[in-house]
């Protein structure tokens, strides 16, 4: 292992270890934001491996996001425990996604786009008039929070923690998913689909495997939204949240692993930073996505990751130079 | 049964205005590769620009004027210039997602700048009823359709029947050759978004005095012409003008005669539909898989 390696492991360490020390002290509502953070990361990780891995675009993951949360909320309110919304959860959006992606992507690649823009306005009509199972738009209120092994998560510093832990499960479970034949498929679909099939990829089956995963992970982000904000209604997942997610991928850099923990930071935080700037902020937010989006399409992370690769070349090319000029002064 | 006629007429107006949006995001998608997602938008935005030019006191028709004439410069050409010229290079989906942020601006300034409350706004046709078979019919709807179909005669006139149409025609089929044979490429494409832009500007005044000027009524917009784009055939002028009428018609016989909950669940019940049967639209030619 380099010293840069060494540097990066100890960076994440120390990263890892402020995210478990610093709030300690944090009030509710610091800690609030900082277990939106860690759920909206969750989504936009799943629309991360759909976007920035299979090359989709999804305009429903605010949708699954929704349908997570209702999942949650319907049932721990009758009594059953979160991980079974969990499951329930996870099985219903990954289902969903199968069937969303079949005939969109039996087409071209924007279809997608629009099915699932589609299906993001049929799940907010169901949430807002299924009134015997989503209570409608007075919404349900007084979800609790769970006990992990025997804790209460009440309090909103044990909550955060839950948080942060599926953060850290969902994480682990991309980072071994992308480098798997799997993850290796997926990218090989988004950088040349022609080449993949011709290595014998069924590419169909894992372009939706992509939007299937990936949705799946909206819905545990939504498991965890519920008893967060205990209280759900259909407002929050109306497509301006898929919009929201979408533009976290983007910003962060999308086909980064952490893209989206630092596209969601942006999204999340910076509108408490920026609160002098009151209405005004949507507005200056889109358009610097735009202006990054003409420079770097892969986001922050992209105009990162250009600039070490040039400064590799750079130090690359400077060494063959020490290297000739020694062959050449050689007896 | 009693106002079938009345919810056709209707439909059919809405429809046409649908029709309209949708025919110039199939011109956009067809020259320039964009899939303009702040199309919604751009019918929301020129009755605001309109709105103002009353307000500094131009009577309505001048208002109308400069508010056809700002789109043209700023959802035409500087749409263009701005943002899909050097978006185009880094391909389709990092255009089509920089329309997503386009749309949450051009909605956030309506919102700052103007408002966040509907405001009302005059009809350019008469209002009022007439009697047609008996029954009384909305005269807006019958005033909307027409200077809709007029406005679509037009355009495929323009497209079909002159040089400039044809050139544009070449632009958009294979720019390669056309430029090899002498058409301009780059200005045809410019002509497209100005027409885009006459368009969205053309359906604002018609659609705003039904549906009242609001900075997020865009979003039912877009979605409608998305729907009518794709139903009807992506690539084919004839057959968004045919999705835009049938949305219309379906939306308002959906919400009299299915639920009106669920009203604009129908529409995209259509459109998936349509994607499982037949991708390609009910007029649309197969493209090849681009990849």
């Amino acid at each position: 292992m380099t010293a840069g390696k060494y540097l990066q492991i100890a960076f994440g360490v120390i990263v890892i270890a402020a995210l478990i020390v610093v709030p300690m002290n944090f009030n509710r509502y610091g800690l609030f934001i900082l277990s939106q953070w860690a759920v909206m990361t969750i989504a936009a990780m799943g629309l991360n491996l759909t976007l920035g891995y299979a090359g989709q675009v999804s305009l429903a993951q605010g949708a699954f996001v929704g349908i997570g949360a209702y999942a949650a909320a319907i049932m721990t309110s009758n009594g059953l425990p979160l991980i079974a919304a969990l499951g329930v959860a996870i099985v219903l959006c990954f289902a969903i996604g199968w069937i969303l992606g079949y005939p969109a992507l039996r087409v071209q690649h924007h279809y997608l786009a629009f099915v699932t823009l589609a299906f993001s306005t049929l799940a907010f009509l169901v949430f807002r008039n299924e009134d015997w199972l989503t209570k409608g738009i007075y919404g349900i209120s007084n979800i609790p929070r769970p006990e992990i092994f025997g804790f209460p998560t009440r309090r909103p510093l044990p909550f955060y923690y839950l948080c942060l832990g599926s953060l850290g499960i969902v994480s682990l479970a991309v980072w071994w998913l992308i480098r798997s034949p799997w993850g290796r498929a997926f990218v090989a679909l988004r950088e040349n689909p022609v080449r993949a099939l011709s290595l014998g990829i069924d590419t169909r089956r894992y372009t939706l495997m992509a939007f299937a995963i990936g949705s799946a992970l909206g819905g545990v982000a939504g498991t965890l939204y519920a008893p967060l904000t205990q209280y759900v209604d259909p407002v929050p997942f109306s497509l301006a949240l898929s919009l929201d997610l979408l533009m976290m991928v983007i910003v962060g850099g999308s086909g980064f692993f952490f893209g989206p923990f630092l596209g969601a930071m942006i999204a999340v935080l910076l509108p408490e930073w920026l609160r002098f700037t009151q209405g005004y902020y949507l507005m200056l937010y889109a358009v610097a996505v735009i202006l990054l989006l003409i420079y770097s399409p892969t986001g922050i992370l992209g105009i990162l990751d250009r600039y070490m690769a040039e400064r590799r070349t750079k130090a690359a090319s400077a060494l063959r130079a020490v290297a000739k000029s020694r062959l050449e002064t050689a007896p | 049964m009693s106002n079938l006629l009345d919810l056709l007429v209707a439909g059919l107006a809405t429809g046409a205005i649908y029709a309209i949006v949708a025919v110039g995001f199939t011109l956009l998608w067809q020259t320039s590769q964009t899939i303009n997602f702040a199309q919604g938008e751009f019918v929301m935005l020129p009755a605001f620009l309109m709105l103002a030019a009353m307000q500094a006191g131009a009577p309505f028709w001048l208002a109308i004027l400069i508010g056809i004439l700002l789109s043209m410069l700023l959802l035409g050409l500087g749409f263009k210039m701005l943002l899909v010229d050097p978006m185009l290079r880094h391909g389709v989906l990092p255009l089509a997602i920089a329309t997503m942020a386009l749309a949450i601006g051009i909605k956030e300034a309506v919102k700052q700048f103007w408002s966040a409350e509907a405001s009302p706004f005059p009809s350019i046709v008469p209002t009022g009823d007439i009697s047609i078979l008996g029954r009384p019919v909305a005269l807006q709807s019958i005033g909307v359709l027409a200077l809709a179909i007029l406005a679509v005669l037009a355009l495929t006139t323009l497209l079909n029947r002159t040089s400039i149409g044809h050139q544009m025609q070449a632009a958009a089929q294979n720019p390669t050759v056309a430029k090899i044979i002498g058409v301009p490429v780059e200005r045809m494409i410019l002509f497209t978004f100005l027409i885009n832009a006459f368009l969205v500007a053309l359906a604002s005044v018609l659609i705003t005095p039904i549906y009242l000027a609001k900075f997020s009524s865009g979003e039912v917009l877009g979605q409608a012409a998305f729907i009518a784009a794709i139903v009807g055939g992506f690539n084919q002028v004839r057959g968004a003008i045919a999705g835009g009428l049938l949305i219309g018609v379906v939306d308002n016989l959906a919400a009299a005669y299915v639920s009106t909950q669920y009203r604009a669940a129908v529409p995209l019940i259509l459109l998936i539909a349509v994607i499982l049967l037949r991708p390609q639209g009910m007029f649309g030619r197969p493209e090849e898989r681009t990849v």
